[in-house]
């Protein structure tokens, strides 16, 4: 047996070997995706509920009386806001289904329509002045969320009456139930309500908490990234300080909200709930993240660059400002939409200093009470109504939407500047 | 192959001339150190006006580290250590009163690899005289990135495409766009080390060409690890060996009639 035997013997094994460990990678692949499929379809289909919703058209009058308008009363935002809507509500109803007499099927009745019913009704009269005195009005308004959910999904649910059930029948019949696009769900804040909730406040919040972040750790980031890379000496020191800031990289997230609760809130007296703070606590997070980024960055600067620029009689300063930071700029920039992508999805640290409340007014500021995407998510979780399980899912959607744009953008950006020396 | 480093005499003089008379840089009894090592033993070596001195020696005998001295770019090594006299036009390089960024207004530098800056061709021979404030206005500008290309021997190629990438351009355009950016800044003296050690033989031939005519208005060191090129290009020579400057003389002296041992086995082959 010569060498070349003894080779092609060894060559057989090597390629199964390389065979096997091909199909493990493969392997290991699919079933990555095949978890990220269940999830995306579990997601997707729970989610898809909650981008309709039912409604049903009533006839509302127009004439002063039964809008409760007083014959002399001037038309203004004022007093359109302060008339009787579920009364008028609750009587188009009426007139509906005149044969509906007693108290409890009453009650039945108006528990078709949706409680916040009255102010969307409110808002469009507001909008709409001119229809007064005019002809009733044929309106689509939204439905209560059983029917909802009994009408798009589930017969089954006990929670609509028999009653409850005819009556929809009879609505079907004359053409006054449909579903339509859920535009709450993208116009309006957290509400008791699933029909009438949305994720307008959170996403607001979230804004408003990213802004700061963002605002707070890209200069400190990128000047203590730089000031590491280009003009620390090498000593214990700086050794120490980078050990460190990995350190802080690994810190579990929970334990900046609780800093943040002691420092923010506690010490310095900043508002409880606030972006500003909420803000804060995620620069604690995303900073080590940006820094260790922007270090990578600036340090895959050729040095020949620098030494071009020194050559030529750029002082260290000049190097930094019209190469260094421009040339790593762009990879500064990818970490940096990488931890804001990171802050976005953070929850535990934001319940520890009370983004975690129930709140109805879309924040219009860092410093008002405001709640953010992923804690929306937490808090209707936990909600008992079906439809608000839908409405978790499509968060969740909405979410990884935000995640994956940004991610996306982070690849684009290093993929379009990436430059070879 | 004697390659065997032989134990250099510590008190050795260079063999040779390494003086002479109204020189334009005058270093003496030079020592560098990278940390706790040494990388030049008590070099002494003189530059002439409008002259090109070429550099030789074998790998890690301490070329670069010299030529680096003589506009302090070894400053940017957090580890180097320089001491010795140092002048040029007499005025003590390493002296606290010498600014560096205005020395290497002084001396410039071209670097073995081509390292334009990732702009484009117009703002790489700018970007020196804009940070010195060279130009007073835009038509000042054009003309001195003009006139630094015409003399890099560039401009032909160049002129309708300022606007783009200076590293779009071949490998020996790019060497010449950075020999551009280093005159434009209008210097005294030029360093360069191993300019063509990355190009083709008819790049090198046009940089060589190019050497010899800026010897006309600004002295030249050159490191180079081609004997032809050396011989070709410069006036005079200095071998250098384990850090020392073994022996400086007149170019085609070295090469035919070198007085030093170590020196003629370096350009005889023997080792190196
Ligand atoms: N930045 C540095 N840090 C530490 N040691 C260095 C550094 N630069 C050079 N040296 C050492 O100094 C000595 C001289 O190096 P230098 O680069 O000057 O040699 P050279 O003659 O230019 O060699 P080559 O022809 O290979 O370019 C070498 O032993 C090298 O290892
Ligand atoms: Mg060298």
């Amino acid at each position: 047996m010569n060498n070349t035997d003894i080779v092609r013997q060894s060559l057989k094994r090597r390629y199964r070997k390389e065979r096997r460990f091909r199909a493990y990678g493969m392997i290991a692949v699919a079933t990555g995706f095949l978890f990220l499929g269940f999830l995306l379809t579990d997601i997707v289909t729970k989610a898809l509920p909650a981008f309709s919703l039912t409604e049903l058209r009533l006839d509302i009058p127009m004439d002063r009386e039964s809008l409760g308008l007083a014959e002399d009363a001037e038309i203004s935002e004022d007093t359109l806001r302060a008339l009787p809507y579920s009364q008028i509500i609750k009587k188009s109803l009426r007139s509906l289904f005149p044969d509906i007499r007693k108290r409890k099927q009453k009650k039945l009745l108006y528990k078709l329509i949706s409680s916040g019913a009255e102010f969307d009704l409110r808002d469009r009269l507001v909008a709409h002045p001119e229809w007064i005195d005019g002809p009733p009005q044929s309106l689509w308004l939204t439905a209560d969320d059983d029917v909802d959910t009994w009408y798009k999904l589930d017969t089954q649910v006990s929670r609509i009456k028999p009653l409850q059930a005819e009556l929809i029948q009879a609505l079907e019949t004359q053409d006054r139930i449909r579903t339509a696009f859920n535009t709450h769900f993208f116009t309006r804040s957290d509400s008791r309500e699933p029909e009438m909730a949305g994720i307008r406040g959170a996403l607001a919040g979230s804004f408003w908490t990213l802004l700061v972040t963002f605002v707070i750790t890209l200069p400190i980031g990128v000047a203590a990234a730089l000031y590491l890379e280009e003009f620390a000496p090498q000593n214990r020191l700086t050794d120490f300080i980078e050990v460190n800031i990995n350190n802080l990289a690994a810190v579990p997230s929970i334990v900046f909200g609780l800093l943040g609760l002691a420092i923010f809130i506690n010490f310095f007296g900043m508002p409880r709930s606030a972006p500003l703070v909420g803000g804060l606590v995620l620069t604690l997070m995303t900073l080590p993240t940006i820094i260790i980024s922007a270090r990578a960055a600036i340090k895959s600067i050729p040095p020949s660059i620098k030494e071009a620029a020194y050559g030529l009689g750029a002082s260290k300063m000049q190097v930094v400002f019209h190469h260094v930071l421009p040339l790593s700029m762009p990879g500064i920039l990818t970490g940096s939409i990488i931890g804001m992508a990171q802050a976005l999805g953070e929850t535990a640290p934001l319940l520890m200093i009370g983004m975690v409340a129930f709140i109805v007014e879309i924040p219009e500021g860092v410093l008002d009470s405001a709640t953010v995407l992923p804690v929306q998510i937490y808090l209707w979780s936990d909600s008992p109504e079906r439809a608000f399980s839908a409405l978790t899912a499509a968060t969740i959607l909405v979410l990884l939407g935000f995640l994956a744009t940004m991610n996306a953008l982070a690849i684009f950006l290093r993929k379009h500047f990436e430059r070879r020396w | 192959m004697n390659a065997q480093p032989q134990a250099l005499d510590p008190a050795q003089e260079t063999v040779g001339t390494p003086f002479i008379d109204d020189p334009k840089i005058s270093t003496r009894h030079v020592d560098v150190w990278y940390g706790d090592k040494q990388a030049i033993f008590d070099a002494s070596l003189d530059v002439g006006n409008n002259e090109v001195v070429a550099l030789i020696g074998p790998s890690g005998c301490g070329k670069s580290t010299w030529l680096r001295c003589l506009n302090r770019m070894n400053d940017t090594i957090d580890i180097c250590r320089v001491e010795g006299e140092l002048k040029l036009d007499g005025e003590d390089i390493y002296d606290r009163a010498m600014d560096p960024v205005l020395l290497r207004a002084r001396v410039g530098m071209v670097f073995q690899k081509p390292n334009p800056f990732p702009k484009s061709i117009y703002d790489n021979v700018a970007y020196g005289p804009r940070l010195h404030g060279l130009a007073r206005n835009r038509a000042d500008m054009d003309e001195i990135v003009e006139t630094s290309l015409r003399r890099a021997g560039l401009w032909d190629e160049v002129k309708d495409r300022l606007d783009a990438p200076g590293t779009g351009l071949s490998g020996g355009q790019q060497q010449r766009l950075c020999i551009a950016r280093t005159i434009a800044v209008g210097p005294e003296v030029i360093l360069m080390d191993e300019p063509a050690s990355a190009l083709d033989p008819i790049a090198t031939a046009i940089i060589e060409e190019l050497i010899d005519e800026l010897r006309e208005n600004y002295s030249i060191v050159i490191v180079t690890h081609s004997m032809q090129q050396a011989a070709r290009v410069s006036q005079r020579t200095a071998y250098f060996h384990m850090g020392r400057i073994i022996e400086v003389g007149d170019t085609k002296q070295i090469f035919t009639n070198p007085r030093h041992q170590l020196t003629e086995n370096y350009i005889t082959g023997k080792f190196g």
